[in-house]
């Protein structure tokens, strides 16, 4: 009897899972469909599903109207940039508070999450006029120095979680053992730290790829990235959904894939220290 | 050579001080134990002597030569952790070669002291493996002959058997023992056990809220405490201590005797009492008697006696062997 409503109960919560992954993945299946759709089908009142006339004109028309390329190149380096100067400020911080913390450290860290608590509006008029005074607006160096410090208390957060489960007594076993710091480092702490370091490295290109709030306000052409592409299809000449979401396919298409590709090591990254 | 001193040592963490002052010498190729309760302040003087904490004052030599400031790796000791702090991303031959890297040796070197290691610990088969794939004793003993190829001054070991089941602790208990016989170098040995500390050691340091008690070879602070502390912690079962009247006609505050130095008898002896358990072990009999004047006393007497609860036995203890404190606790001398 147990057995049975075991079953059932492992079939019905099997059931919901799905349901629920595909009301969370839907929105994506369809602006993929819709961008395979004319404009006429697209607003067509009901729907079509998959029984519509195929087309890849979307598709052409969007790379006729805008580079997508640039746009495509301009997110890679700001999502990069913004990462490896993010990991290289967030690596020593983290390291520094996880292994020789002070009464502070918890505040600093505190601190350092609560500055993700202000809306970004709040302070988009003061870092507008600081980017236009120091002629930052539309660059590529503007654009990566704003995504670096919107991510990094996110990433000396994830970094610090990590580093805090090495046991210290291996960094003491290394320096027993005659290891000097530099050796320490190379030896010991960062093999051990790499699956760490590789997954916050993961999640925060992805922040930085869709940011949106930032890359609009900012940039206007030649530092604009895929989330402009995106924008710039939403509304000038009326709204046209099919191209809009071939612009969105393209645009979240590349983000995807890496997703797929590493999403073992964002998991563990994303739930480490939550279970032992 | 290994002899350590320490003079003076102080450690304090911000206003709570650990240490407030310890002087001691460990000569060359002794085994000596730390013991004392939790929070006695036995792993810190460990941490300082390895150079893993800073003292607050003091001074510590290594052969004579004061290492008060040098970084761990100058101070050539080797140490072995409770918890193994094994690399885990290296194989059990990467770890053991681990200091001999660090010190720059050749790879014929390394591999030589990496053979001989592993021989002495039979780990020779389990060379290539990760520390993830041994057991608990295969992990010890991966840290035992990562302290072993550097060939250090003396080992010091925190503790290292408490993450093990009681069989292997005994097995492990006894291959650290061989192995201070075969390199005579000098071991430094951290326990709360002292079971531990009076089968391995050379000598005992007995320490309590950061002072030592006492620091004598094993059967010293077995047949002559210094003090209430030292009778207390050393002995299993611990001493039964009596206080009031009964120690006043010994000429002492309180009087101690070990459960294992009463002769009980069912007739007649100098105190009486009812047995409350008896736990017949076969080798030995443990009772634990409620006495007139009310003192809890545990008694062991080797092989088998047929007592059982409830029933009366009278104890004495034997001659020679009440120990009488004074009020501070001190040992009374004669």
């Amino acid at each position: 009897m147990a057995r049975a409503i075991s079953t059932r109960r492992k079939i019905a919560i099997s059931a919901i899972a799905w349901l629920v992954a595909f009301l969370i993945f839907f929105p994506i299946l369809w602006t993929f469909l819709t961008s395979f759709k004319t404009e006429g089908t697209a607003i067509q009142i009901p729907p079509k599903f998959v029984f519509f006339e195929w087309t890849l004109e979307n598709y052409v028309t969007v790379q006729e109207r805008s580079n997508y390329f640039r746009h495509f190149s301009n997110s890679v380096i700001t999502a990069v940039g913004s990462t490896i100067i993010g990991l290289l400020i967030a690596i020593p911080a983290a390291w520094a508070m996880a292994f020789s913390p002070t009464k502070r450290t918890k505040d600093v860290l505190m601190w350092m999450l609560s500055t993700k608590m202000l809306p970004a509006v709040g302070v988009l008029v003061p870092i507008y006029l600081i980017f236009r005074d120091l002629r930052l607006l539309d660059t590529h160096i503007g654009l990566i120095a704003v995504l670096t410090m919107i991510n990094l208390p996110i990433i000396v957060w994830m970094l610090y979680t990590y580093f805090k489960e090495i046991p210290v007594d291996i960094l003491e076993a290394a320096r027993m053992d005659g290891a000097g710091l530099r050796q320490e480092i190379v030896h010991v702490l960062t093999p051990m730290a790499i699956p760490g370091i590789a997954s916050t490295l993961l999640l925060n290109i992805i922040l930085a790829w869709n940011e949106a709030f930032w890359t609009l306000n900012l940039t206007t052409t030649r530092a604009a990235p895929l989330t402009a592409f995106i924008a710039s299809y939403s509304s000038p000449e009326g709204l046209f959904w099919a191209k809009l979401s071939a612009a969105s396919t393209l645009a979240i298409a590349p983000i995807l894939i890496m997703g797929w590709f590493s999403q073992k090591q964002l998991v563990r990254g994303l739930t480490f220290g939550a279970v032992k | 050579m290994g002899s350590i001193t320490l003079d003076h040592v102080t450690k304090s963490f911000g206003a709570v001080t650990i240490i407030p002052d310890i002087s001691l010498d460990i000569r060359d190729g002794e085994f000596v134990v730390f013991v004392g309760p939790s929070g006695c302040g036995k792993s810190t003087l460990l941490r300082l002597i390895a150079g893993l904490e800073d003292v607050s004052g003091g001074k510590i030599m290594i052969d004579g030569a004061d290492v008060t400031n040098a970084h761990p790796a100058q101070r050539k000791l080797s140490m072995v952790f409770q918890s193994y702090a094994l690399y885990p991303h290296m194989s059990v031959r990467g770890n053991i070669a681990f200091p001999l890297k660090m010190e720059g040796a050749s790879k014929e070197k390394i591999d030589e002291a990496v053979g001989n290691a592993a021989a002495i610990l039979n780990l020779t088969d389990y060379l290539d493996r990760k520390p993830r794939q041994l057991s608990g004793g295969q992990r010890q003993r991966v840290a035992i002959g990562r302290a072993i190829v550097r060939q250090p001054k003396a080992f010091l070991f925190d503790e290292p058997l408490s993450n093990l089941d009681a069989a292997l602790r005994v097995a492990m208990r006894l291959e650290i023992s061989e192995l201070h016989k075969k390199l005579g170098t000098t071991m430094i040995y951290v326990t709360h056990d002292q079971v531990e500390a009076m089968t391995m050691a050379d000598k005992i340091v007995v320490l309590n809220a950061g002072r030592i008690e006492q620091y004598g070879t094993p059967l010293e602070l077995y047949s002559k405490p210094a003090n209430r502390f030292v009778a207390g912690f050393i002995g299993s079962p611990k001493m039964n201590f009596i206080e009031g009247a009964e120690a006043a006609r010994f000429g002492a505050h309180a009087i101690g005797v070990r459960p294992e130095h009463f002769t009980v008898s069912q007739e007649a002896g100098s105190w009486k009492g009812v047995v409350g358990v008896a736990e017949h072990l076969g080798s030995d009999t443990f009772l634990y008697v409620k006495s007139e004047s009310g003192d809890q006393l545990t008694v062991r007497t080797s092989g088998e006696i047929p007592v059982r609860s409830g029933e009366t036995v009278h104890l004495t203890p034997m001659d020679g062997r009440v120990y009488r404190f004074d009020a501070q606790g001190h040992a009374i001398a004669g």
